[in-house]
């Protein structure tokens, strides 16, 4: 098991501690430039490894900096302590992107990301909840972080905790009936402390979801499920914690984030073939500049 | 068919023909019992279910504990997720359904949910194996303890009776790993005594004998009594071993049956490719040469027929008489 950075907790702390004061300029420029330094990260990790899910780690990089930066009530030093809100990737393959937020909040130390991947590196290509504090449960085979998330709302409620439980899907992953179970559940036992997310960047392994089996319209989907709907732009900061505020109604939120697969990297951005593709040398310095 | 109607079609009831002289109880009834038992003493147990109230018999539990039952409906997938949620917030979930649909359809979040994520999860195969017979192989659950027995990190019991069913319940709800226990719904008469106490990963000797070792689970330990006491009368004494837990699995204890007497017999309700069978064989094969005893491994090699559970047992050679023979042929042919 990887152990707090507390120095890295600090940091991170003193960070949350000025967003919270900054204007609405100045938070989304703080924003902006975390997830740009994740973006990094992952482009400098999965050109290490030689492996790595890159499109859909850049998707999501603007949601995990949200959530992590600005909206989850957590302690990195103190990883599911009562009354701390959980977060679930189900998407576990953009793993990446979740190691490099976690890191930067100091769940564990940053040069371990150095080991993504590597022989025996708690590091896996997926998440996994023994190794990693931060980690909730294990992703990677899709269509399990739903159910797990709904089952952690029951216990929240059960316990007499006011913990939120926020879990980021992919859209392709809606595709998998065991979410459509869970949606069923969320809303039948009224889990307004269930946030749903989905990275809804339209690209799946091997082609458009709408191209492979269709998932609109998505917002009435949802909506009939009985969800909460909001739909953003899922690189929009000031609309994604927007989108985050507690539910209105007495059901779960599902946020659609309107996402680009990709996002940061021009060569990359809603490309296909960018869902596992690794950059050559030059198209890391070409990304790494992009990402300056 | 759902496992309620499944229920309600009393295709098995009745008393086993092995031991029509002796008292036979359904398992679900001493698991339902415990399973009160211990919520009214420790709140953060909880029970999950797939609409298997009535079938999982937890209907009592439901009155008394309303919010704590949680039935997600036929929803197996879902149940499971639910499950390793609920333990994650220091809850002790004991997720029930019936033990086709529960290790079947939800294997991969058994997989990966429970079992590599390590969350605390008691889950319980209702009515395993056999058990709703004319129903058919749909229904039937010979293959889970293969499936269980293919992952790590979770304990997988078989509790023989009553006394052994709540045993493992109380053992379970304490473990703080994952537990599948396979919770028989045909009735078997007690097997172990006051005295006996399930003990992690050990088989349970309820009889003692040189000649060969019978290792039996579930219903079968019943039926591999009675063999023992045929075997005696002409003049084979064996030894009956109660494996309980097929994981952790008692390798001492068989590697002791290899080494000490001259034969072993397997017999379990569940296929031959993967369970305790397996498992023995396994261990066996690894044994130096004068202890690779001849070995005969009773259970399922294909789907079963119509028929009632207790009619299928003997359609696949369950019965005490079938132990007797595998035991003779065993010693005589190696």
């Amino acid at each position: 098991m990887l152990s707090t950075d507390h120095a890295q907790v600090e940091r991170w702390r003193k960070r949350r501690t000025q967003l919270a004061a900054a204007t609405p300029d100045q938070r989304r420029e703080l924003l902006a430039d975390t997830a740009r330094q994740t973006r990094r990260s992952v482009v400098r990790m999965i050109r290490t490894a030689g492996q790595g899910h890159i499109g859909g780690d850049f998707s999501v990089a603007d949601i995990l900096t949200t959530l992590f930066s600005y909206t989850l009530r957590v302690d990195p030093a103190a990883p599911s302590a009562r009354g701390t809100d959980r977060f679930i990737l189900s998407k576990g393959h953009c793993a990446a992107s979740l190691y490099s937020t976690l890191a930067d909040a100091g769940y564990f130390p940053v040069r371990a990301l150095e080991t993504f991947m590597r022989p025996l590196s708690e590091l896996n290509g997926h998440p996994n909840r023994t190794k990693i504090p931060g980690v909730e449960t294990n992703t990677g085979p899709l269509g399990h972080g739903l159910p797990v998330a709904v089952g952690q709302a029951m216990g929240a409620r059960l316990t007499g905790s006011d913990t939120r439980v926020f879990v980021v899907l992919g859209d392709g992953e809606l595709q998998e009936g065991s979410n459509w179970e869970a949606l069923m559940a969320a809303s039948h036992f009224r889990l307004d402390n269930l946030v749903i997310i989905v990275d809804r960047n339209r690209l799946q392994q091997g082609a458009r979801t709408e191209d492979t089996n269709g998932l609109e319209p998505l917002e009435a989907r949802l909506r009939a499920f009985g969800c909460e709907v909001r739909r953003v732009d899922g690189h929009d900061f000031d609309a994604l914690i927007e989108a985050f505020r507690p539910a209105g109604e007495n059901r779960p939120v599902a946020v659609i984030a309107d996402t680009v697969k990709g996002k940061g990297v021009s060569f990359m951005e809603d490309r296909v073939e960018w869902h596992h593709k690794v950059p050559t040398p030059e198209q890391t310095d070409q990304a790494l500049k992009e990402l300056a | 068919m759902s496992t309620e109607a499944a229920n309600m079609t009393s295709s098995t009831g009745g008393s086993n023909t092995v031991s029509a002289d002796v008292p036979v109880y359904d398992n679900r009834a001493a698991f339902a019992d415990e399973l009160l038992r211990l919520a009214r003493e420790d709140e953060r147990i909880v029970a999950v279910c797939n609409d298997s109230v009535g079938s999982s018999n937890l209907v009592a539990f439901r009155q008394e504990f309303p919010d704590r039952l949680i039935n997600v409906g036929i929803a197996e997938q879902n149940m499971v997720g639910v499950g390793a949620g609920l333990a994650s917030f220091g809850l002790i979930p004991f997720v029930c359904a019936a033990s086709p649909f529960l290790t079947a359809r939800a294997l991969e979040q058994i997989k990966a949910d429970i079992a590599y994520s390590q969350h605390p999860v008691i889950l319980c195969g209702m009515s395993p194996g056999l058990a709703y017979g004319e129903l058919g192989p749909t229904h039937h659950s010979p293959e889970d303890l293969s499936w269980l027995r293919a992952l790590p990190g979770i304990d997988i019991v078989v509790p023989a009776d009553r006394r052994q069913t709540r045993q493992a319940v109380a053992a379970a709800a304490r473990h703080p790993r994952p537990t599948f226990i396979r919770v028989g719904r045909f009735k078997v008469p007690d097997v172990t005594t006051e005295t006996s106490r399930l003990r992690r990963g050990k088989f349970d000797v309820l009889r003692g004998g040189d000649d060969l070792t019978i290792i039996a689970a579930g219903t079968l330990v019943s039926r591999a009594l009675i063999a023992a006491e045929r075997l005696r009368a002409s003049g084979v004494e064996a030894r009956v071993l109660n494996a309980a837990y097929i994981a952790p699995l008692d390798i001492d204890a068989i590697r002791a049956a290899a080494f000490e007497t001259r034969a072993i017999v397997t017999a379990e309700e569940a296929n031959v490719s993967g369970g305790l069978g397996a498992a023995v064989a396994s261990v066996i094969g690894e044994l130096p040469a004068p202890a690779r005893v001849p070995l005969r491994v009773l259970g399922m090699r294909e789907f079963a027929p119509t028929g009632s559970t207790e009619f299928l047992l003997g359609h696949f050679g369950l019965t005490a008489e079938d132990v007797v023979k595998a035991a003779e042929d065993a010693l005589s042919h190696g």
